[in-house]
């Protein structure tokens, strides 16, 4: 017992401690392993076009995710449905690679009838669940690739007065699946105060319609006090009102990322002029609690929901072998016909030599 | 008018203002215009302006700003709700304003609910009606045995189409709407909120707008098949190179270099909205008012109510079985609208005047 009293009091830091056994360098050995294996995330933007959504996401991780792009005119929209267009990039700072897929939503909100575009999300986001459900509970279980998606950022209008019914029934239907985070784009069309008030009203709306937005989890209590009040702030700041540039721009002597106006320049990263930075850090920072909260509690009750009706969603798949077995024994059947055919060709040929006939069938 | 003439017979022009002064060939005929302005001046004038497209796009502001006093449906009430209503509405709030003794009867018709909803389909129908219904009113009155003196008119004169500033290209619904109310009445495109582009962003939309305008046959006012004469032409050539205008509105004033000027504060500068520099609501208010404000008139009277008129009589003609009325929905192909419609025989017109009637 007083071995063990004498293990509790020998705390960790100095290894010539006799308590020490030495597993307060598990994280680091984690650390390293994952630093090894890289991360993956899965960012999914979806907003009307127009909005300035690839314009963000390049300035998020300063690079040019969409190098060769044609927005097409009023008249090719029409004809358009959603579509889904997955670009991953693999980035690497100070030895961390971060493997990132970013998922856009063409076409969204675009048609004069929009009551079908999320339909197309939904069964993406699905489609990567069981995906992953079906991985998970195969037999090879080492190289499972984690497609789900892990956070979804849905670009609200600066113009308008709060939420659109569309954008009210989006977040309806899918933030039982996916982290949604709302985010205010273009908001250099906003005066301070516009912005106060918007936020304020979407925010509202929010609560009165009871969708479930992605809350940062507050500050442990250990944390310091920096890392705390980081924390009040971005929470406080919800949803984040951004600009997005690329561009580099002359002012007050340096050279800064920022939209240049008759008026004057609106800087990317300066908090004064809009939340970028915000949004920048609670990504960076939260990065591993959306994952958490993906896996535990939307991938969970994807999971249980499914499995739950799993008796009558099993049969498609014994079907699907059956069918490939089906296939594989007509291919054989083809093959087989094919060399009969090539045979047959070859003793026409040798008759005809042997007749003398230059006649081929 | 015979009394002003009289009046203005024995005073003969002053000195310096006529080079023929003292000339026996001087009759006074140019003396009509001041008759018509005194006159104009009396009556008054009517303006129907219609403000269309989606919430929140500074419409009820725009029209502050155009007429500089609160002419908005929004001002009218005493606490604005903004919520988005179900189904579009159509509501309209007139007002009696006055500068330097010229009296005007403004209209301002706005369209709160139009390209909210999740399915806006036909979201533009409940406006064609409207527009539709005021040349059916005024027609009424004007085929009517004993009618007023001067017919009210509450035609729509001229409908301001807010286009979002998303800088990539137009909506199928804004090409949708422009393609089918550019028919019927004359449509000024504007791009609302344009602080939110830089000057370079501004310029690449507005030609992809108009050669998408190009692409679908919409004709917006200037029209281009109604200019009078080259002088005419010349002028609207130049307004329409640059249609459709970047706007930015505002009703509170701010003090920049010491003047008190109309604009938006923000932490990186403020906006003026009537520096041309900054936007171009200086060239949309002065097409609209100060140059051609009475063009969009006549064109409204004389060529899309001509328009209209000419389909209905022609479709009470048709036949006593065709019931008159019907708010038409396909527009006809062509019609040259400066050809009048003869009313026929007496006994004609008369018969129609009895479908009509009969039908309100």
């Amino acid at each position: 017992m007083s071995q063990a009293d004498k293990m509790k009091q020998g705390q960790f830091t100095n290894p010539e401690t006799p308590g020490y056994v030495g597993f307060a360098n598990l994280p680091n050995q984690v650390h390293r392993k994952s630093v090894k294996k890289g991360f993956e995330f899965t960012l999914m933007v979806v907003g009307e076009s127009g909005l300035g959504k690839s314009t963000l996401i390049n300035s998020l991780f300063l690079t040019d995710l969409y190098p060769e792009r044609i927005i097409p005119g009023a008249a090719e929209k029409i004809e358009r449905t959603v579509q889904i267009e997955a670009s991953t990039v693999e980035i690497e700072e100070r030895g961390v690679k971060l493997r990132l897929t970013v998922v856009d939503t063409p076409g969204y909100g675009d048609a004069i009838n929009s009551q079908d575009c999320f339909s197309t999300i939904i069964s993406y986001i699905d489609d990567q669940f069981e995906r992953y459900l079906h991985d998970e509970s195969g037999l090879n279980r080492r190289h499972i690739v984690d497609n789900r998606v892990h956070c979804c950022f849905y670009f609200i209008s600066p113009l308008g007065h709060g939420l659109k019914p569309l954008d009210v029934q989006f977040m309806k239907a899918i933030h039982n699946k996916v982290n949604v985070v709302p985010v205010i784009a273009k908001a250099d069309t906003l005066t301070l105060r516009e912005r106060e008030r918007l936020k304020r009203r979407i925010l509202d709306e929010i609560d009165e319609h009871g969708i479930k937005i992605y809350h940062l989890p507050d500050a442990e209590s250990d944390e310091d006090e920096d890392f705390k009040e980081q924390t009040r702030i971005l929470k406080a700041s919800i949803p984040f009102a951004v600009v997005g540039s690329n561009q580099q721009i002359e002012a007050k002597g340096k050279k800064v990322r920022g939209r240049l106006y008759p008026w004057g320049v609106v800087e990317v990263e300066n908090p004064e002029h809009n939340d970028f930075l915000k949004l920048r850090t609670m990504l960076i920072t939260h990065m591993q609690d959306l994952q958490e909260v993906t896996q535990d509690l939307h991938y969970e009750n994807f999971r249980s929901e499914r499995l739950k009706r799993g008796g009558s969603n099993r049969k498609p798949e014994p079907e699907e072998t059956d069918k490939d077995m089906i296939l594989q024994e007509k291919e054989a059947e083809l093959r087989r016909m094919q060399e009969m055919i090539a045979k047959m060709q070859l003793q026409m040929q040798k008759q005809g030599d042997g007749e003398g006939d230059g006649h081929h069938v | 008018m015979t009394d002003s003439a009289k009046l203005h017979q024995p005073h003969p022009p002053p000195k310096g203002e006529r080079s023929h002064a003292g000339d026996f060939s001087y009759v006074g005929i140019d003396a009509i215009l001041e008759q018509m302005r005194r006159k104009a001046m009396k009556q008054g004038f009517e303006l129907n302006i219609m403000v269309v497209g989606q919430s929140g796009l500074g419409k009820s502001t725009l029209m502050n700003t155009l007429f500089k006093s609160k002419v908005s449906r929004k001002s009218a009430q005493p606490n604005p709700e903004e919520k988005i209503p179900q189904t579009i509405e159509i509501k309209s709030i007139s007002h009696d304003i006055e500068e330097k003794g010229v009296r005007m009867k403004l209209a301002v018709i706005d369209t709160p609910g139009f390209g909210d909803q999740i399915n806006n389909e036909n979201c533009w129908q409940p406006i064609m009606k409207f527009i539709n219904d005021q040349y059916e009113a005024y027609l009424q009155e004007e085929i009517n045995i004993d009618r007023k003196k001067r017919i009210p008119d509450s035609r729509v004169h001229c409908c301001i189409y807010f286009i979002p500033p998303t800088g990539h290209c137009l909506r199928p619904l804004d090409v949708e709407f422009m393609r089918r109310l550019s028919k019927v009445v004359n449509i000024v495109p504007v791009i609302a909120k344009a602080d939110t582009l830089t000057l370079e962003e501004r310029d690449d939309f507005k030609q992809t707008i108009r050669e998408e305008l190009r692409a679908n046959g919409i004709d917006v006012y200037p029209q281009k098949e109604f200019d009078e004469d080259a002088e005419d032409r010349l002028i609207n050539d130049k307004i329409r190179e640059m249609i459709p205008f970047a706007v930015v509105g505002s009703d509170q004033e701010y003090q920049v270099n010491g003047k008190k000027l109309l604009g938006r504060k923000t932490k990186w500068g403020t906006i003026e909205v009537e520096n041309i520099a900054h936007c171009e609501f200086a060239y949309l208010r002065d097409l609209l008012i100060r140059t051609h404000m009475q063009n969009i008139k006549d064109i409204t009277g004389s060529i899309h109510y001509e328009m209209y008129r000419v389909r209905r009589l022609n479709e009470s003609n048709a036949g006593p079985g065709l019931a008159p009325g019907q708010a038409p929905t396909l527009v006809p192909a062509h019609t040259n609208g400066q050809t009048k419609v003869n009313g026929g025989p007496p006994n004609g017109m008369a018969a129609q005047c009895e479908v009509l009637t009969h039908e309100m």
